[in-house]
């Protein structure tokens, strides 16, 4: 009977979702919620987009010949696919998605700093997608995702331009929302929110928004060099005219290494917010999880020429690139040892999110440990180039961001919605994850040490079984993938209501309804208690 | 079926990377193990048993982040230190070693030997000895990877690399194009013969019916007009040629530099980049794009022929293995 009483209170109940209704309280929003969402739609549209070149060039690699499509087409897909998963999918995933919605909530803050700098970020990002998608409806690119000079300046006859502005406008927007939170983090903290109460998503964040407001033009500067060279063919990167070509590589990966930890610093965040909600527990060893976040950031900008060891770069170079890639190691196993200890003596439940921490835990070990193997010098001229390399980075950013975005999704979901996603299906959806992304890339570390170059569109037939493995797992992984996009959108109007706390979680974006109202906050929250105040029942608003 | 899950190690070098492999494959296993292990152990121990559950909370403990701070680090020391002593070990090549000139291009790879024989997608080397490859490449960037010799090196346009094997086994082995270059990337891929001293013999005096790489080289010398202006023991208009590989050539800006592979290179398609002294700048026309690197490599091994004899072959090149064609 008062649950009969109570649904249409609820339902009327003021919040940024029914604030304003039609599309243009959407386009011209000022609301980081709701552009926090127009940023979920569009980079889950990336996402399969990106998964079905994925699927494409998983089916050609059936096979040892190449049969399923050409050579160019085949070069087109993997340079498509990473193109559209690293700067459209990885790189904004939880900051433009997750980061704006609860950066502000959980400093206690109405908004960003700057909310029209937000959704300009957002129209920015959308143009460059443009560009990226115009460049494969157009015929597509052939560079790999990392426009490798001369091939990308002289040789290609592919929209390498088109592409090249497309990652180079998307760049701007990730500045902006780098700047937006910095700024935000600075000025916008709630009273008591003090630096050393900051939930470590923030910090995470913060340490990512230094990333990419520093590294960023970096990759423009290179992005446009390269757009010169071909329209103009200044000399720059080729050699028949005084450049050198490794030039390019030094200064792509001095940002498109730092890019790395853009991609995975934010899903430690996340991490760290899930192993704490769901063992019940404060965070074991709060400022140096802390600290490791800043470090990675500062550390990650030095250890760019490890990606350029078989270039012939000066072996002193090389020595200290290697060292500096293996103290950058030390951070990330900080905070592994931590969430772990974190568990100890926790309360700890398998809700779908705590299944996706537990595996992100597990296979981001592999990826760190096995960045190693690549930081080494002599194991590093083998297995450079090779599909080790390609199992390495998928391990870092799948295993370990794109668990990050499904976790922090899940748990954030019922504040973002009102409603609640059905949790079994989580629970096989995350288990299906786990298990295709093992098969899938597991293999490729074989593969990798056999000798399997990447980026080939024909192999060497001893190479078969491994690569049907890895194709029967990349099918798996599909399913896991389009479970939650249904059960997802089905729960946005089957899902029972959600509640303000379903996981009786520490932070103050627990602390107000779900979805949130408009300006977050009833009253501007007063904190009083340090983050995970778990066993404290107190709540946070003074 | 075949399912092979370690490739064959055939060079003197591949023992010693796959030692190393074992190593970091060890610690990543035991590494993970205990990681797993705590977090499954924790999982289970530790599962919520009723819904008001409230543990105390734990803040950390300044002893253990010191130690899974430092024992890590430590033990990745241990992991630069051999990486960096095996990297160390064979960036030069010893000076026996007998030279083979590789051009890669869209999408094969070229081979040249001395003696003249010359190849497409496939290199044949004796067991046992030494061998120095000299690496160009006629378009983008290309990498020379042997995985049964644990090797690999990318060909830049522009310059010359160099890398060397010793191989240990006879037999077949793959060769790739490890940096993507363009449509049939994955087409450029070879195989390396790695033959008895005696087969090995039999091979090179099977072929090579244009003479040896410095006579070839010697033709283009006269074909292109070079020694007009450089005479061989005489003063011309340009510098004499021979003598001058492997020597100290001082230039008329008062520096000194080492005529090795990379200065004839830079000196044949820049003439006026190193002007040696008491000669004039502007005399000599360049050379770029009118002849390939296959050609570029004959005139250089016919001017290392001409080397005073004593020093037949370059003393080591540049610390990475590796001699920049342009002026850095």
């Amino acid at each position: 009977m008062s649950t009969a009483l109570q649904e249409p209170r609820v339902a009327e109940t003021p919040n940024y979702l029914n604030a304003e209704y039609g599309w243009k309280s959407w386009l011209f929003t000022k609301d980081h919620k709701r552009i926090a969402v127009l940023y979920i739609i569009s980079i889950t549209v990336m996402f399969f987009i990106g998964g079905i070149f994925a699927g494409l060039i998983r089916t050609e690699l059936l096979t040892p010949q190449g049969d399923l499509v050409n050579s160019d087409t085949y070069n087109k897909f993997f340079t498509m696919h990473g193109i559209v998963m690293v700067f459209f999918f990885l790189i904004p995933s939880i900051p433009a998605t997750l980061g704006n919605f609860f950066v502000p909530m959980m400093i206690g803050a109405k908004d960003l700093a700057f909310p029209r700098i937000n959704l300009l970020s957002w129209y920015i990002y959308i143009a460059g997608a443009a560009f990226a998608l115009a460049a494969i409806v157009l015929g597509g690119v052939d560079t790999g995702w990392t426009f490798y000079t001369p091939f990308s300046s002289t040789y290609s006859n592919t929209f390498v331009i088109t592409a090249a502005v497309g990652v180079f406008i998307a760049g701007f927007s990730s500045i902006l929302t780098g700047l937006n939170f910095i700024v935000t983090v600075h000025k916008m903290r709630a009273p008591g929110m003090t630096w050393g109460r900051l939930p470590l998503f923030v910090w995470a964040n913060y340490a990512t928004s230094l990333i990419q407001v520093l590294g960023t033009p970096v990759v423009a500067i290179t992005l446009a060099l390269v757009g010169l060279e071909r329209a103009f063919h200044i000399g720059i990167f080729d050699p028949a005219i005084g450049g050198d070509p490794i030039l390019f590589q030094h200064m792509f990966w001095f940002y498109s290494h730092p890019a790395v930890y853009i991609m995975i610093l934010p899903g430690m965040g996340v991490i760290s917010e899930l192993v704490t909600c769901f063992s019940r527990k404060g965070i074991f060893g709060y400022p140096f999880i802390a600290g490791s976040s800043l470090g990675i950031a500062i550390i990650g900008f030095l250890v760019w020429g490890h990606h350029m060891f078989v270039t012939g770069m000066s072996m002193y170079a090389s020595l200290y690139f290697s060292l500096l890639t293996m103290l950058v190691a030390v951070p990330s196993a900080i905070k592994v040892f931590n969430w772990t200890a974190t568990m100890f003596r926790g309360s700890i439940s398998f809700d779908t999110p705590m299944l996706y921490a537990f595996g992100f835990i597990g296979l981001f070990t592999i990826g760190g440990l096995t960045g190693l193997f690549l930081a080494t010098l002599g194991v590093d001229v083998h297995v450079t180039d090779t599909y080790f390399v390609v199992a390495h980075f998928h391990y870092v950013m799948v295993g370990g961001m794109v668990l990050a975005y499904m976790g922090g999704l899940h748990f954030w979901w019922p504040k973002i919605t009102g409603r609640l996603y059905p949790e079994g299906w989580g629970r096989f959806a995350a288990l299906l994850v786990f298990v295709g992304f093992n098969a899938t890339f597991f293999p490729q570390f074989i593969l990798g040490y056999l000798g399997q170059p990447r980026r080939y569109h024909a192999y060497a037939p001893e190479f078969q079984v491994l690569n049907v493995f890895s194709t029967a797992g990349a099918t798996i992984l599909g399913v896991g993938y389009i479970i939650p996009l249904i059960y997802m959108l089905w729960s946005l109007k089957y899902g029972p209501k959600a509640g303000d706390n379903p996981w009786r979680a520490k932070g103050l974006e627990w602390e107000t309804s779900s979805p949130p109202p408009t300006f977050n906050f009833e009253k501007t929250p007063v904190v009083t208690e340090e983050a995970y105040a778990y066993g404290k029942e107190e709540a946070h608003i003074g | 079926m075949q399912l092979p899950l370690f490739p064959e190690a055939a060079s003197s070098l591949a023992k010693n990377v796959d030692y190393l492999y074992y190593y970091l494959t060890a610690v990543t296993i035991v590494m993970t193990g205990l990681i797993f292990a705590a977090v499954f152990f924790f999982a289970i121990k530790y599962r919520r048993r009723s819904e008001d559950e409230t543990p105390r909370p734990i803040h950390g403990s300044l002893v253990l982040e010191i130690g899974w701070s430092v024992v890590p680090f430590l033990v990745m020391l241990t992991f630069f230190w051999w990486g960096a002593q095996i990297f160390f070990e064979n960036a030069s090549p010893p000076p026996n070693a007998m030279d083979v000139y590789v051009v890669g291009k869209q999408w094969m790879w070229k081979i040249q030997y001395p003696q003249g024989q010359r190849e497409i997608n496939e290199l044949h080397v004796p067991v046992g000895r030494p061998v120095k490859l000299t690496l160009a490449s006629e378009d983008v960037i290309h990498s020379f990877f042997i995985p049964a010799f644990r090797i690999k090196h990318d060909v830049v346009p522009g310059r010359y690399d160099t890398m060397w094997f010793t191989a240990t086994k006879p037999g077949r082995y793959h060769l790739f194009c490890a940096e993507y270059c363009g449509t049939e990337h994955s087409g450029m891929i070879g195989w390396v013969t790695v033959m008895n001293d005696s087969d090995y013999e039999n091979w090179l005096s099977g072929g090579g019916s244009e003479g040896t790489m410095a006579q070839q080289g010697e033709k283009l010398f006269g074909q292109l007009g070079c020694s007009t202006c450089h005479l061989l023991d005489q003063q011309g208009r340009c510098p004499i040629m021979r003598g001058v590989y492997g020597s100290r050539v001082q230039l008329n800006d008062g520096r000194t530099v080492l005529a090795d592979d990379a200065y004839i290179r830079e000196s044949i398609l820049n003439p006026n980049a190193k002007i040696v002294a008491g000669y004039h700048s502007d005399v000599m026309p360049t050379f770029q794009g009118q002849i390939s690197e296959e050609q570029l490599l004959q005139l250089i091994v016919y001017v290392k022929s001409l080397a005073i004899t004593g020093t037949p072959t370059a003393p080591p090149l540049g610390s990475a293995g590796q001699t920049q064609g342009a002026k850095q």
